[in-house]
């Protein structure tokens, strides 16, 4: 083939079971949670109050963009320092990043309301009148669409105009779907690919309640997330970031850099089914996956473990079941599956990047995260779920899926380094 | 990797906006002997002017009811204008096409339902347990449409509901820019053979107060009388927001002489950067943007169609950098579309390909915009269109939009 061959150099990674690799790879392996209470503001009258938050570190009150911005700096810093590529301030490849959709929140919403330049008026007119009046460059800076890829632009120096995207909680796998491609393309050499997702707020909460996505079960914060499970009653919402350099393999060689992976394939094919939901018979999620595999030139027995989307939801988990048992068929019997939202929660546009990022770390360690909380198989799912202890084993080549509202499939496969 | 680069043909345009809908509308307003007169609403948004959206019947791009109730105003924008470049391009309702068109999308923020949040500030705000308050009112107030209408990605979720466009499914985001980096990476992704037909395009609701603010933060928007950008070169500058739609299909020249379509124009190229903003920042940007097209340009008579916002000090930077292009030989004959179309953030891009594709396939060019002088005619036929489009915030871009040598779609 003549297209290059797209490795992975630096990777970087902070969720709810910590910063840093090697924080989280610990907690992952021995089956810890990072779901908890929601303590960021009230949630008397929420139906869900746990989340996997990370704390909020920086000054005054809860500010999302910024906090968004802090975790993919610190997952941006380990992978480029990992990748030691460029000189610090300038990262010699472009930026892909998954980023929440932008909003204003209610902190900064009914902190403007607050000003008093508005008088009496009420509604969005007060809101615009005291905008005018006052000093909001700070907001200016931080809700435009594309501020957190800007701000990380300035900082590490990365090359061209930066990308923020969007694509549900399929988005960091899109991230690291448009570097492969821009690599494979001969634009660049090398990619930072980024999710990053650290919004929770009262807001989202409802609206994903409200959807009945989410799980209620807030006595239990720990136990909550269950995927496979005959008890799973919705997914965790959590917060995140990962970075991945991408290298194309000849410019990571010539450089003499460490490859921890290689980007294998990608494959994507858009539902038309529903807003929420796939289609019935899974047509689009199979055909997603057998795309990866025929972009990585591999067949279904080639998959020697399968990262899973699995978020928990009763929809999610038996849609992704359906699909992995058509497109792998006997092979699954002998395939390993676990979800990372077990124990993470769903970091919704980070997880793509972050399951990416841990898919790579198991083929490094030869040792399979567990799903946790699977107390009592769904008895429908017919998968080795890695219920509750990690595996040791070796683990070659690994699909990664991320599926999203709106229609959103991707998968990704990772192998280790070429012998 | 030197591989022949394919070429890449505009062969499907849909197009709405505050002048109207469809090319020939677009045509007979910006070149039809006069100054065009820009369609501008100074009361909606008091005291900003906008350029407003016209009536378009969603029924004849999304039938169904309950799509229909699925989105607000700017989903039904962008869904509506993807149907007409897909209808355009032929490829509307071709199960074996759709299969196989890539999409990106260039989104801003979802919908808000304003009379909610406004009910929710009125209330917090004089409540003694704001937090439980606020918690009370969201659970009781907000409905699930609209939820999902707020997810930037539902744009491009509804074209592939509602149309049934179901390869590859991107959505940019970034305001101006996003806009650029959708045509750029569907351009290179087709140059270099990884996919060969694209929707790609955006929309915006220049109507719409919430999106107003986040503008507002900078303090950015014009306020008073509505005109041409350049008259705003005297003051502190500042932008007229339009509503706009606008989808591309983006299709390989292979590809579409395979299946017989024409196409309006050809992309040639399109470059992008960024830097700071530190002054002279943006112009450094744009002449290293002008380097990398050099060799694609001939001097002489020059089309350039600008999406230059009004913002200053970029309005004069990037006027300044216009008006050199002469140095270089070029003749510019500019057209600022801000001044007729407000600025249509993520649309904008796509509205200028839009445009220069139209001008290439009409072989003549528009009238000048306004009378400031800043806008002269231009002689002859042209060849190409150049476009500059800068981001209010961050981000310059060119693109180069030319003649390809078979005959064009008719009109």
């Amino acid at each position: 083939m003549g297209r290059p061959i797209v490795v992975v150099t630096g990777i970087g990674i902070v969720t709810s079971l910590g910063e840093g690799k090697e924080e989280n790879w610990g907690n992952l392996t021995s089956g810890m949670s990072g779901v908890r209470k929601i303590s960021r503001f009230p949630t008397e009258g929420l139906r869900t109050q746990i989340a996997g938050t990370v704390s909020w570190s920086g000054e005054g009150r809860f500010f999302a963009p910024e906090h968004s911005l802090t975790l993919a700096r610190k997952s941006a810093s380990e992978a480029i320092e990992q990748a030691a590529i460029g000189a610090r301030g300038s990262f010699p490849g472009p930026l892909f990043i998954a980023v929440s959709p932008a909003e204003t929140n209610w902190d900064q919403r009914l902190e403007i309301y607050s000003a008093t330049a508005a008088g009496d008026s009420t509604g969005y007119e007060r809101l615009m009148k005291n905008v005018e009046a006052g000093d909001y460059s700070k907001f200016y800076s931080f809700y435009q669409f594309g501020s957190i890829a800007e701000h990380l632009a300035d900082e590490f120096g990365t090359r061209g105009q930066p990308i923020s995207l969007t694509t549900a909680c399929a988005s960091g796998a899109t991230s690291v779907q448009l570097g492969v491609e821009a690599i494979r393309r001969g634009d660049t050499d090398a990619a930072l690919c980024s999710g990053t997702d650290g919004e929770i707020c009262e807001e989202m909460v409802v609206r994903f309640n409200l959807l009945s996505a989410l799980s209620t079960h807030n006595e239990d914060p720990q136990g909550a997330s269950k995927p496979f499970s005959k008890a799973r009653d919705g997914f965790v919402m959590a917060e995140g970031s990962a970075s991945l350099v991408l290298e194309s393999y000849d410019a990571a060689k010539a450089r003499g850099a460490k490859i921890l992976g290689v980007v294998r394939g990608t494959g994507e094919r858009a539902d038309t089914f529903h807003r929420t939901r796939s289609k019935p018979d899974g047509s689009a999620i199979i055909d997603t996956m057998n795309r990866s595999l025929a972009d990585a030139g591999m067949s279904p027995e080639e998959i020697d473990y399968i990262n899973a989307h699995g978020t928990s939801t009763p929809e999610n988990d038996k849609m992704e079941y359906l699909a992995l048992s058509a497109v792998l068929g006997s092979a699954l019997d002998g395939t390993p599956i676990s979800s990372n939202k077990s124990m993470i929660g769903h970091t919704l546009s980070a997880a793509g990047t972050i399951e990416a990022a841990i898919s790579l770390m198991t083929i490094d360690a030869g040792v399979i995260p567990p799903t946790i909380n699977c107390i009592e198989q769904d008895p429908n799912i017919l998968m080795d779920v890695v219920p509750n202890i990690k595996r040791d084993q070796t683990v070659n080549a690994v699909m990664s899926n991320s599926f999203g509202f709106g229609g959103q499939n991707v998968s990704l496969i990772f192998s280790g380094e070429p012998a | 990797m030197s591989a022949e680069l394919k070429e890449v043909w505009v062969t499907g345009i849909g197009l709405v906006s505050s002048l109207g809908e469809g090319l020939e509308t677009h045509w007979d307003q910006l070149a039809s002997g006069h100054t065009p007169v820009a369609s501008v609403d100074t009361e909606e948004l008091a005291p900003y002017p906008v350029h407003p959206i016209v009536d378009f019947d969603i029924t004849t791009q999304i039938p169904k009811r309950s799509d229909q109730r699925q989105m607000g105003q700017w989903q039904h924008l962008g869904t509506y204008a993807a149907g007409l470049a897909l209808d355009d391009a032929g490829i509307a309702h071709n199960e074996e096409l759709l299969a196989e068109t890539n999409m990106i999308v260039a989104a801003g923020g979802g919908e808000r339902d304003l009379e909610v949040d406004a009910t929710i500030m009125a209330a917090v705000s004089q409540s003694d347990n704001p937090g439980v308050e606020l918690n009370n009112l969201l659970n009781g107030e907000l409905r699930p449409t609209l939820f999902l209408a707020q997810l930037s990605n539902l744009m491009a979720g509804n074209i592939s509901i509602v149309h049934g466009v179901t390869d590859s499914s991107r959505t940019f985001m970034g305001e101006e820019m996003a806009g650029v980096s959708a045509v750029e990476t569907a351009v290179t992704q087709i140059q270099h053979d990884q996919g060969n037909i694209f929707l790609v395009g955006g929309a915006y609701i220049a109507e719409r107060v919430d999106m107003a603010m986040l503008m507002e933060f900078g303090h950015t928007l014009w306020q008073g009388e509505p005109g041409s950008v350049w008259s705003r070169e005297d003051s502190d500058g500042g932008m007229i927001m339009g509503s706009a739609g606008a989808f591309l299909i983006l299709e390989s020249r292979e590809h579409a002489e395979a299946r017989g379509i024409k196409p309006y124009a050809r992309i040639n190229k399109v470059v992008s950067d960024r830097c700071n903003r530190q002054a002279g920042g943006a112009r450094k940007v744009a002449d290293s943007l002008l380097e990398k097209l050099s060799d694609q340009i001939q001097p002489g008579p020059l089309a350039v169609l600008t999406g230059c916002c009004g913002v200053q000090p970029q309005l004069s930077e990037e006027h300044g950098f216009l008006d050199d292009l002469s140095e270089q030989g070029f003749s510019p004959s500019i057209r600022a579309v801000t001044t007729v179309l407000g600025n249509t953030m993520e649309a904008q891009f796509p509205v200028n390909v839009a445009l220069a594709s139209l001008a290439i396939s009409k072989g003549s060019f528009f009238d000048p915009f306004d009378n400031t002088g800043a806008e002269t005619a231009l002689s002859g036929k042209p060849e190409r269109v150049l476009i500059s489009n800068w981001g209010h915030w961050r981000g310059e871009s060119l693109a180069l939009v030319d003649t390809p040598d078979v005959p064009l779609k008719e009109h």
